[in-house]
C-alpha cells in the first residue's frame, strides 16, 4: 500500500474516532459528525424551520469549512471557481437532504451507525451503492453539469467561508435581535439539537476534519465510485477507516449496541432507508462528491459546491416544514406512547418525486 | 497526438473522459486540465495503466499533461 492509501486509512480512522469522542463529549448517538444533520441544525438555528428539537449552530460544520478554507490557502488550492449549472446543482443540493433526512442522516453518519452497531444503517448503505452504480450509469452514458470557470477574482472563494465566520459570531455573541420572535439563533431547549459537546471541541474537531478531509479529498460516494468505475480502492480506505475508528471507540465506551430497533435517531423502516441513501448517492455521484466532499470544497472556492451546501440546508428547512423528515423511532416512556418512526406521506413522497427528479436530470444532461 | 481536455470538469468526468480515450488504444495522450485533484487522478489513472507520464506544465489552474506507452 503506498503513501496516500495510507494517509487515507489513518485519516478515517482519525474522523471516526474524533466523531465517538464528540458523542462522548456530548453531541447526539451515532451522531458525532453528520454533515446532514448538522446543517439541518444550522437551518434551524437560524430559523429557516422551527422544528424545536433540531436547532443549534453546530460549530463542526463551521469548523470543517474554515479548515478547509486555511489548509488550501497554504497548499496553494484555494481557487474561486465556478458556474457549472449552479442552480441545477442548489436543487440537487435540496433534493440530497431530502434523501437524507428520509433515512436520517448523510453518507458519513451512515458509516458511524453501521459502527455504532444499527442495522438499519446497513439497509441504508445497500441503498446508498444503488444510488452511486446508478450515478456511475449516467457519468459513464456522458453526464455533465458542465465545466466549472475559474474567477477572474478571490472574492467569490471567501463568501461562504466569511457567512460561517459570522454565524460562529453569533454563536458566541448570542445577541437576540428580536426578542418576541426568537433569533437570529435559536437553540433547542430538548432533542437532539440540545445535545452537544463544548463549543471549542466542536470547533476544534471541525477544523481538523477539515484539514484532513482537505489533503486527502475524501469522500464516501467517490469511495463506492472509484471502486464501481475504475476499481480503485484509494477512498473506499477512507470509509472503512472511518467504520474501524468509530467501531473500536464504541465498543471501548460501550456505546456498540447491535440491532434494528430501537436505535438513536433512526427508524426501522427497511424501504425508505433503502431509498433515502439511493437518492443520496445517486445525487452525490452526480454532483461529483458526498454532502461531506461538497461542504470541503466550498471552503477551497468552489462556489458550486457552496451552492449545494447552501441546497441541502434550505432542504432541511423544507423537509421540517412540510413534514418531509422521518421521525425517529421511540420506544415507550413515561407518559409518551412508542413511535415507530419513519417518513409519513410527504417524506415517502418527496423521496420518490426526488429519484424521479435526480434520475431526469441525468438523462437530459447527456452530453454528446 | 490526441488531446483530451478536462479543465474545469468535477469528479470523476477527467478520469472518466481520459480513460475514454485509452479505452480506444491511444498510444500517445495529451491531457489539459485546471484543478490539482484531476491531475493527481489522471495521473494516477495513467500509471495504472502503463502509461508513461510526463508533466510538461504544472502552473497554478493550468496543467498537461503528456502519456506515453
Amino acid at each position: 500500500m503506498d503513501r496516500t492509501k495510507w494517509f487515507m486509512l489513518v485519516t478515517g480512522l482519525a474522523i471516526g474516532a474524533i466523531a465517538v469522542i464528540l458523542v462522548k463529549l456530548g453531541n447526539p448517538p451515532n451522531m458525532g459528525f453528520c454533515i446532514a444533520c448538522f446543517e439541518r441544525d444550522i437551518a434551524g438555528a437560524i430559523g429557516l424551520h422551527r422544528a424545536d428539537v433540531v436547532q443549534y449552530m453546530r460549530p463542526e460544520i463551521i469548523g470543517m469549512v474554515l479548515g478547509a478554507m486555511f489548509t488550501s490557502l497554504f497548499a496553494g488550492e484555494f481557487k474561486s471557481r465556478g458556474g457549472s449549472a449552479t442552480f441545477v446543482r442548489f436543487i440537487m443540493g435540496v433534493f440530497m437532504m431530502i434523501g437524507a433526512l428520509v433515512f436520517l442522516g448523510c453518507p458519513l453518519r451512515d458509516v458511524l451507525r453501521m459502527a455504532g452497531g444499527d442495522y438499519n444503517a446497513v439497509v441504508g448503505f445497500i441503498g446508498f451503492i444503488f444510488g452511486v452504480g446508478t450515478g456511475v450509469f449516467f457519468l459513464k452514458r456522458g453526464f455533465n453539469l458542465g465545466r466549472a470557470e475559474y474567477s477572474h477574482s478571490q472574492a467569490g472563494a471567501y463568501v461562504l467561508p466569511v457567512i460561517m465566520a459570522f454565524f460562529f459570531f453569533l454563536l458566541l455573541k448570542g445577541t437576540i435581535f428580536n426578542p418576541q420572535a426568537g433569533g437570529p439563533l435559536f437553540f433547542s431547549a430538548k432533542g437532539p439539537g440540545s445535545m452537544f459537546a463544548p463549543l471549542a471541541f466542536s470547533l476544534a474537531a471541525g477544523l481538523l476534519v477539515g484539514f484532513l478531509a482537505q489533503r486527502t479529498r475524501l469522500c464516501l460516494s467517490g469511495g463506492i465510485r472509484d471502486f464501481l468505475l475504475i476499481q480503485d480502492n484509494t477512498l473506499l480506505l477512507g470509509f472503512i477507516g472511518i467504520f474501524i475508528g468509530a467501531l473500536l471507540l464504541n465498543i471501548y465506551f460501550g456505546f456498540f449496541k447491535p440491532g434494528f430497533a430501537p436505535q438513536p435517531v433512526a427508524h426501522p423502516q427497511h424501504i425508505w432507508n433503502f431509498l433515502g441513501l439511493y437518492l443520496v448517492g445517486m445525487t452525490a455521484t452526480l454532483l461529483g462528491g458526498c454532502p461531506l466532499r461538497q461542504l470541503i470544497l466550498s471552503g477551497e472556492g468552489d462556489t458550486d459546491a457552496a451552492s449545494v451546501v447552501v441546497g441541502m440546508i434550505v432542504g432541511a428547512a423544507v423537509c421540517h416544514n412540510f413534514a418531509i423528515a422521518a421521525g425517529a423511532m421511540k420506544a415507550a416512556a413515561a407518559g409518551a406512547p412508542a413511535v415507530a418512526g419513519g417518513p409519513g406521506i410527504y417524506g415517502q413522497i418527496a423521496c420518490v418525486v426526488g429519484i424521479v427528479v435526480i434520475a431526469l436530470l441525468g438523462f437530459m444532461f447527456k452530453e454528446e | 497526438m490526441e488531446k483530451v481536455d478536462v479543465r474545469g470538469l468535477s469528479c470523476p468526468m477527467p478520469v472518466i473522459r481520459t480513460k475514454k480515450a485509452i479505452d480506444q488504444g491511444a498510444k500517445e495522450l495529451l491531457v489539459v486540465g485546471s484543478s490539482s485533484v484531476s491531475r493527481e487522478n489522471v495521473n494516477k489513472l495513467a500509471a495504472s495503466c502503463g502509461y508513461q507520464v510526463n508533466l510538461i506544465k504544472n502552473e497554478e489552474s493550468n496543467w498537461e499533461m503528456e502519456l506515453k506507452k
